[in-house]
């Protein structure tokens, strides 16, 4: 029985993993930007929905509505004015300057929010459900219908519309979407902008289960590093399978060894799979 | 020898002669001066030499510290703690790197980062150790007087210092730091003449390493207590990449510069804006890196003359 709570915790939680993930992944993939502002997106996300619950008791479920527009402005701003300038500098120059925005935004929300913990608690609760002696939690699980949904949009964007398929395109071949006419800079723009939504989104669901503070947004990070490398660059896949991965491997790390040593496992795992498998689980080699 | 090399060691031997007209406020900006001086230079070596975007300072500097205050509190002297510290965080980093530089660009920016995350963890969790996240108390030193104490972390942090600059001097005019600039311009390129790229490489980055563990050795002897979220903070990876983006990557000279540059403003900036300092900080990096990519170096040289930037 324990194994089956294990199992069905890691499913429920990897799922979320996979959305915290796939913006970072998305933002890796196309722009080559290792984008540290990431979690503290996923933290400005969840404020958002504790916000609006608290002032309007709005349901969280309406907030990503909210949410996703305004993150895409935010992110496709903060790319067009700031990290559209130094988009071919080395690694280096990149990392460092999101590290800086990051820095900015994280300040701003301790100075604001506070650095205390808060939780988001619906009322009235919604319970949970048990089969079998497996025990869930509806929110967790809805947050997870949730998180694959966006999954599944993302993934629909890409396939299906036109400016997908242009983000695709960029990402397997820069120079040759150029030469088919592609406008590479307002597609760096809107993936960043889908990067930055899909984070707002993923901390909207993320104040459901977790609590909310500008400190968590390291650890929120970190998760997105290890799924990425896990699961592959920059495909939608990937980043689920890398997801489900994490949190199984947490899972059975808790269950086995203690919980405190399952960050330490995590990380672990992500300097082997670099060092072996740099190309992910699902990734192709020369992708990057 | 170069100029600016002689240069360098003259500011350094400098430096030095703080204690003799320096109150205990001087002495320790001077200390932090050092110890951020150290920091960069140590980065230097294997970010602005080879080229390979090291985000790893933070975890040598906190495995450093550990070691030194580990021994330091089971009756160990200064002496022997400190070196014994630069040498294990040598070899680790030597070790450590043979694997991880095996990555480039961004999968190595993302394992040496990593690699802070993985250190706190296994800080955190060897509580019988490190006393785990409640921390390590490190007895007092010898000294007793206020003066006599501060001036004794001074010129411990200067020694090391002092030890850096020679070291990166060495390599800057060695067949190794030659061999390091082979790798940053063409790796495969460097491998294929005979250059053994991985020694070269696991060398380097065991040699940024090594100063960097000292320094976290001093550091946790003058502060008296640790716990490893003091020590192993990211910031102190991004501090040396932004003072050598200050000084401009590459010139020890520069980077030595912009760590006192650096280390100015931090002080007028926790001293005015202590509520704001992170996000004044973050704006500093962002302005320095849209409009100063090359460094305050490169300012004189664009007054001297303008010339068609080559891209």
């Amino acid at each position: 029985m324990l194994a089956a709570q294990v199992l069905i915790n890691a499913l429920v939680l990897g799922c979320l993993y996979a959305c915290i993930a796939i913006g970072f992944s998305l933002v890796w993939g196309v722009l080559n930007v290792i984008n540290l502002i990431h979690g503290s997106f996923i933290v400005l996300g969840a404020y958002l929905a504790w916000g609006l619950y608290q002032s309007l008791h709005l349901s969280p479920w309406y907030a990503l509505v909210v949410a996703a527009p305004l993150f895409f402005c935010l992110g496709y701003i903060v790319q067009r004015i700031i990290l559209n300038r130094v988009i071919t500098a080395p690694v280096l120059v990149t990392l460092t300057l999101t590290f800086g925005l990051d820095l900015i935004l994280n300040n701003a929300m301790i100075y604001f929010f506070k650095a205390d913990y808060r939780k988001l608690t619906l009322s009235p609760p919604m319970g949970s459900i048990s089969l079998f002696g497996v025990v869930v939690p509806v929110d967790r699980l809805l947050a997870t219908a949730f998180a694959l949904a966006l999954t599944g949009i993302l993934y629909l964007i890409l396939r299906r519309l036109k400016v997908g398929r242009a983000i695709v395109a960029v990402r397997l071949d820069r120079d040759a979407a150029v030469l088919m006419g592609v406008n590479v800079k307002s597609i760096y723009a809107i993936a960043f902008g889908l990067g930055a939504a899909l984070a707002g989104c993923a901390g909207v669901l993320m104040a459901l289960i977790f609590p909310i503070s500008p400190l968590t947004s390291s650890a929120y990070l970190g998760k997105a590093f290890v799924v990425c490398v896990l699961g592959g660059l920059g495909s939608v896949s990937g980043a689920l399978a890398g997801g489900i991965l994490l949190a199984l491997i947490e899972g059975i790390g808790s269950a086995t060894i203690g919980p405190a040593h399952a960050t330490t496992l995590s990380f672990v795992l992500l300097i082997v799979f670099l060092i072996l498998r740099p190309q992910g689980l699902l990734g192709r080699k020369g992708f990057e | 020898m170069t100029r600016s090399n002689i240069i360098l060691l003259a500011i350094v031997v400098a430096i030095a002669a703080l204690p003799m007209f320096g109150g205990p406020y001087a002495l320790r900006l001077g200390t932090m001066a050092c110890m951020y001086a150290i920091l960069a230079l140590s980065w230097n070596v294997v970010g602005g030499l080879a080229g390979y975007p090291s985000f790893a300072t933070a975890a040598f500097f906190g495995f450093g510290a550990y070691t030194c205050g580990v021994l330091l509190s089971r009756g160990m002297s200064m002496a022997f703690a400190v070196p014994i510290a630069g040498i294990a965080s040598f070899f680790v980093a030597a070790l450590l790197g043979a694997a991880l530089l095996r990555l480039r660009g961004h999968y190595f920016a993302i394992a040496s980062l990593s690699l802070i995350e993985v250190f706190r963890e296994l800080v955190n969790n060897a509580t019988d150790l490190t006393g785990g996240g409640m921390g390590l108390n490190i007895p007092l030193g010898a000294g007793s007087a206020v003066m006599a104490d501060a001036t004794f972390y001074f010129l411990s942090m200067w020694g090391v210092l002092l030890a850096t600059a020679l070291m990166v001097i060495i390599v800057g005019g060695s067949k190794l730091g030659f061999g390091l600039a082979c790798i940053r311009q063409n790796e495969t390129a460097a491998n294929m003449i005979g250059l053994n790229a991985t020694l070269y490489k696991s060398v380097a980055f065991g040699l940024s390493a090594c100063f960097v563990g000292a320094a976290g050795g001093i550091y946790a002897a003058w502060v008296h207590y640790i716990d490893p979220s003091d020590v192993f903070d990211i910031l102190y990876s991004v501090k040396p990449i932004v003072m050598a983006l200050i000084g401009g990557l590459g010139s020890p000279l520069g980077v030595l510069l912009g760590a006192f540059v650096y280390l100015g403003l931090e002080e007028v900036v926790w001293r005015n804006y202590i509520q704001i300092h992170s996000g004044v900080l973050g704006v500093l990096i962002v302005i320095l890196l849209l409009f100063l990519p090359h460094g305050l170096m490169s300012i004189r040289s664009r007054l001297l003359a303008w010339r068609p930037k080559h891209v």
